[in-house]
Parts: structure tokens; C-alpha cells; sequence
């Protein structure tokens, strides 16, 4: 499984979510030897190149090309309760968390 | 044992590997497994090699940029793109730019730790860019060895505390928190935009208020935004300096627009891949610092990139990315009427600096706090440059350069005081500012004391 932060160049804020979400990963205990956590620019990200995206709302706009249900949009990337539920609500859709 | 030290100077005067131990240092420092050590050294390793091989890419491109530039008009053009004049500055400053960083970071957890300025600066690639810039100016001044890098760590770990704290009571009205701060290399014109519109603007006529366009979004695409902007400039250079000159010196027979439109791409290809460069750099180092920074100062502020204001205002983007802009090219326009160098609007610093302080301008002055303060910002980064110029040495004459505010503000503090004092003012100027630092951090506790005996 790949999960995948993206930002306009891909650079500082991607990267932050990037390790949010390695963070939020570890407090919830989960066994991360096949899950890949990792940022993009958004002219680099494709569909193929990750299993889900993470981006904010201001580039929504530009994610469609990666498939809507491909796609989770943070309202604040800084906020980290929203960043948490909104992985957890993917763990469970993946089936890798229990309901 | 004289063998054992010429490899660790052979690791140390090559700048790849230098950055793969230090990224190796911090695994380590984080308990990480043998295989993730292994990893994360080489991808950094082979990251700086990927750096440097895209420097070459986009020297390939502003060569003739320079040459058809000073052809019609006889001036020098610069275009600003960080990420270029930083990959051609490595060939040659590697190794300090490097050790200039890791002392930079200790330097910055260290006045985390024991001052009042308690922020910790997350965007690497502006740590990067900036241990580049003053490893240039401190070398063109004098500095060398353990003094350059121990001096230019500290002013690094400085600069780093220090900008996002002069932004911070305006980062508090927009993110509505003072749990983050903003830390990015244009704090200084953000903070100048944020102050015009506190004096030219309304707050209550926010630009959020407005019907803005959508279909913009293809800007936060910077190989996209690159290519496109590069392209017309190089088009509108290539009719100025005659397709004769081209097709004869330049092109080798290829039709003047083609010929500038490869150009205009090759530059955008050479920061793609010095951008993937930088990636691979900041993917082990960045992590590190930011667990080690966490577990020594537990009560930091982390500084972040600066997109992460763009939700809270994505009107104040579009109007910030414009008016900036208009900036740059009204300035052009006078640069060119005062036949100095001529510094044209780079889409990148306008789109990310631009977009930033169109959000504080309308934080504190609504839509006419945006705008004002987004142009005055546009006049600041295409002016600052030309002063910037004369203090990086050789690489003033790359034909491209630092844009953002903060080098300006950085580099002209180093290079004004190695310009009238060299290496002694230089060194009295750091100490001088990290001494005012350590005065206020003892008067806030004066201040704050009081109260807590209460």
C-alpha cells in the first residue's frame, strides 16, 4: 500500500503531511513494513503513482486528474485531528483497520 | 592512520557523500534499522549527484539565455529561480554548504532551546538554499574553514528563529493558532505586506468575498508554470536579438522559435530534476531533525513551508500571485529604462512569495491590503536582487539568482558588513544580533515573572 502526500512543488508542505501521517501511523500502532508513506508535486503526481493522495484543499481543483475516490482533501494541512480521522477513515475503507 | 584521515577529507571535501553521513548521523541518532541506515545514505548520496547533474541542464539553458540577453539589450537579464543559481552554486560550494547546514540546524534547536525565539524551521530546501547562499557570500568574503562553517551555521540557525518570529503576530490572524509558525525564505516581504495592508486596507472587505476565476490551478504546477513563462521569454528575446544572430552563434542552423522553445523547456527539465534532487537530499535529513528537534525542545513551534496559509485565504492566492507579479514587471520596466541589470518576473517566486503575501496583506487590510501590498512585495523581490548581486562573487554573473526576500535580507546583512569590514564586522555583526536575541529572551522572562510570583 501507498499512500501519498502532494503539494504544489513538492517540496516543504507534502512532506510535512508526509510525516504527519507517518506519525499518525505510529500512535495507532499499525504495521507499516508494506505500507509507503510518501510526497509529490502535483505535475509529477499520476494515478498509478500511489494507492491514495493527500492534498489541500486549495489544489483540489488540480487532483482530479487522479481520480476522485483516489483522492482525500484536507481541509487545513496544518490541523493534525483532521489529518488523523481523515486517515484512520482510509484504514478502514482499505480494510487495513477495523471499524 | 595517515590513510584513515585522507578518507574522511576525501569524504569531506566530497559534498554527496558529506550530506549522506550526516543523513546517516541522524538514522542513527533515530535507532533506525541497518537496512533503513543503508538506504536513506545512499538515496541522499546519489540525491546530491542528481542535484548537480541538473545544474548542468539549466547552465546548458541560461548560457544562451545570457548571451541573446546581452545581444539585445546589453544589459545582464537574470532570471530569479532559487533552485537554479543553488544547484550551480553546489558544483563549487558543496562541502561548506553542507556542514554550513548541520551546524545551522544544531544552532537552531540550541536558540530553540534557550531563547524566547522557539521556533523550529521544517522547510529544508530553504535551510538548503540558504546554507548555500551564505557558505557563497562568507567565502567571497573572506571566511574559510571551521570559521566559515561555524559562523555561518550560527547566522543560519539565527536567520532561522528569527524569521518566523517577525512574522508571527500576523501568522496568528490567519491561522487563528499560535501553534505553527510560517517558515519559508519570503517572511521578510510577507511581513512588509501584512504591515501595508494594516495601514492601506480594510480587513473587513476580505477577498474571500470576491468571485475569483477558476482554471489557475495549472500555475501550482511549476514544471508547467516554468515552461510556459520561460517559453515567452525566450520567444520575445529570441525576435529582439534576430533570428540571424541565433540561427548563425546560437542554434546551430535550428529555427530561432523552436530553438527557444527547447530552451525555454530544457530550463524547466534542469529544475525538475534538481528538484528530485532536492527530494532525495531532505527525504532522511528533514525527519531526523525534526524527531531530534522535538525531543530537545518539547515546547517548539515548528515553522513550515508556505502553501500551508493558502487554504485559509485562496482568493488572497490569485490576487497575491497577480498583483506580485504586475510587480515584476513594472520594475522590469524601469530596470530597463534605467539601463541597469535587468531582473525578469520569475514565475515561481511570484506564484509561491506572491500568493503568500497576498494572504497576510488581506489578513490585515481585506482585498485592498492584498493587492497593495503583494505589488509593493513584487518591487522588493525583483529590485532586492540587484543589490544581492554584487556580493555572491562570480556567481552575481550566472544569469540567475536568489529571489526571495529573506536572502536579500540575509545576504546583504553579510555582504554590507564584508563589503566596509570583511571578516572581523562579519563576525561583530553576528554576535552583535545573537547578543540582542539573548537580551530580549532575559527581558521577556523579567516581564513574565511578575505575573507567574502573582
Amino acid at each position: 500500500m501507498k499512500i501519498a502526500a502532494v503539494c504544489g512543488s513538492g517540496l516543504g508542505s507534502s512532506f510535512m503531511v508526509e510525516m504527519n501521517i507517518k506519525s499518525i501511523l505510529d500512535q495507532l500502532g499499525i504495521n507499516q513494513d508494506d505500507i509507503e508513506v510518501t510526497h509529490f508535486d502535483m505535475g509529477s503526481a499520476t494515478p498509478d503513482s500511489a494507492d491514495h493522495f493527500f492534498v489541500g484543499q486549495d489544489l483540489a481543483e488540480a487532483t482530479e486528474k487522479l481520480g476522485a475516490e483516489k483522492v482525500t482533501v484536507l481541509k487545513s494541512i496544518i490541523d493534525k485531528n483532521e489529518l488523523k480521522e481523515k486517515v484512520v477513515q482510509y484504514l478502514q475503507e482499505s480494510g487495513r483497520m477495523p471499524k | 592512520m595517515k590513510d584513515f584521515l585522507n578518507v574522511l577529507i576525501g569524504i569531506a571535501s566530497t559534498p554527496a557523500l558529506l550530506v549522506a553521513l550526516i543523513a546517516v548521523i541522524g538514522l542513527i541518532l533515530q535507532k533506525k534499522s541497518t537496512s533503513n541506515i543503508l538506504l536513506g545514505g545512499i538515496k541522499t548520496f546519489v540525491g546530491f549527484l542528481v542535484l548537480t547533474g541538473g545544474a548542468g541542464i539549466v547552465q546548458n539553458s541560461l548560457t544562451p539565455f545570457g548571451e541573446m540577453f546581452t545581444h539585445a539589450f546589453s544589459v545582464q537579464g537574470v532570471v530569479p529561480n532559487n533552485e537554479a543559481i543553488v544547484a550551480l552554486a553546489l558544483t563549487k560550494y558543496g562541502t561548506p554548504t553542507a556542514l554550513i547546514m548541520l551546524v545551522g540546524m544544531i544552532a537552531n534547536i540550541l536558540i530553540a532551546r534557550f531563547t524566547r525565539f522557539k521556533y523550529i524551521y521544517l522547510t529544508g530546501h530553504a535551510t538548503l538554499y540558504m546554507s548555500c547562499m551564505i557558505a557563497v557570500i562568507m567565502t567571497v568574503s573572506g571566511f574559510t574553514t571551521v570559521p566559515l562553517i561555524l559562523l555561518g551555521g550560527l547566522i543560519l540557525g539565527m536567520a532561522n528563529a528569527l524569521s518566523p518570529a517577525i512574522l508571527q503576530p500576523f501568522m496568528k490572524s490567519v491561522t487563528g493558532t499560535d501553534e505553527v509558525a510560517l517558515g519559508h525564505t519570503g517572511n521578510f516581504g510577507y511581513m512588509i505586506s501584512a504591515v501595508i495592508g494594516k495601514f492601506f486596507g480594510n480587513k473587513n472587505h476580505s477577498t474571500e468575498d470576491l468571485k475569483v476565476p477558476k482554471g489557475l490551478s495549472f500555475l501550482r504546477d511549476s514544471t508547467v508554470a516554468i515552461t510556459i513563462t520561460m517559453g515567452i521569454i525566450y520567444i520575445i528575446l529570441a525576435i529582439l536579438a534576430g533570428q540571424g544572430y541565433i540561427e548563425t552563434k546560437l542554434s546551430d542552423g535550428t529555427n530561432f522559435i523552436i530553438y527557444s522553445i527547447q530552451m525555454a523547456g530544457t530550463f524547466a527539465a534542469g529544475v525538475f530534476v534538481i528538484l528530485s534532487g532536492v527530494r532525495l537530499i531532505l527525504g532522511e535529513i528533514i525527519p531526523a531533525f525534526k524527531g531530534i528537534s522535538e525531543k530537545l525542545v518539547p515546547n517548539s513551534k515548528p515553522a513550515l513551508d508556505c502553501p500551508i496559509v493558502f487554504p485559509y485565504a485562496p482568493n488572497a492566492v490569485l490576487v497575491g500571485f497577480f498583483s506580485s507579479f504586475i510587480g515584476g514587471i513594472v520594475s522590469m520596466v524601469i530596470m530597463i529604462a534605467l539601463h541597469t541589470i535587468i531582473v525578469l518576473p520569475g514565475v515561481v517566486p511570484h506564484f509561491f512569495c506572491g500568493a503568500t503575501a497576498g494572504v497576510f496583506g488581506n489578513a490585515t487590510g481585506g482585498r485592498r491590503g492584498a493587492i497593495i501590498g503583494s505589488f509593493i512585495h513584487g518591487i522588493v523581490i525583483s529590485f532586492m536582487p540587484i543589490a544581492l548581486m554584487p556580493v555572491l562573487g562570480n556567481l552575481g554573473f550566472a544569469n540567475s539568482t536568489f529571489s526571495d526576500t529573506d536572502y536579500g535580507v540575509v545576504g546583504l546583512f553579510l555582504g554590507g558588513l564584508g563589503g566596509a569590514g570583511g571578516v572581523v564586522l562579519i563576525t561583530t555583526g553576528i554576535f552583535v544580533v545573537l547578543a540582542i536575541m539573548v537580551i530580549l529572551t532575559v527581558f521577556k522572562k523579567k516581564n513574565v515573572d511578575p505575573a507567574v510570583n502573582k
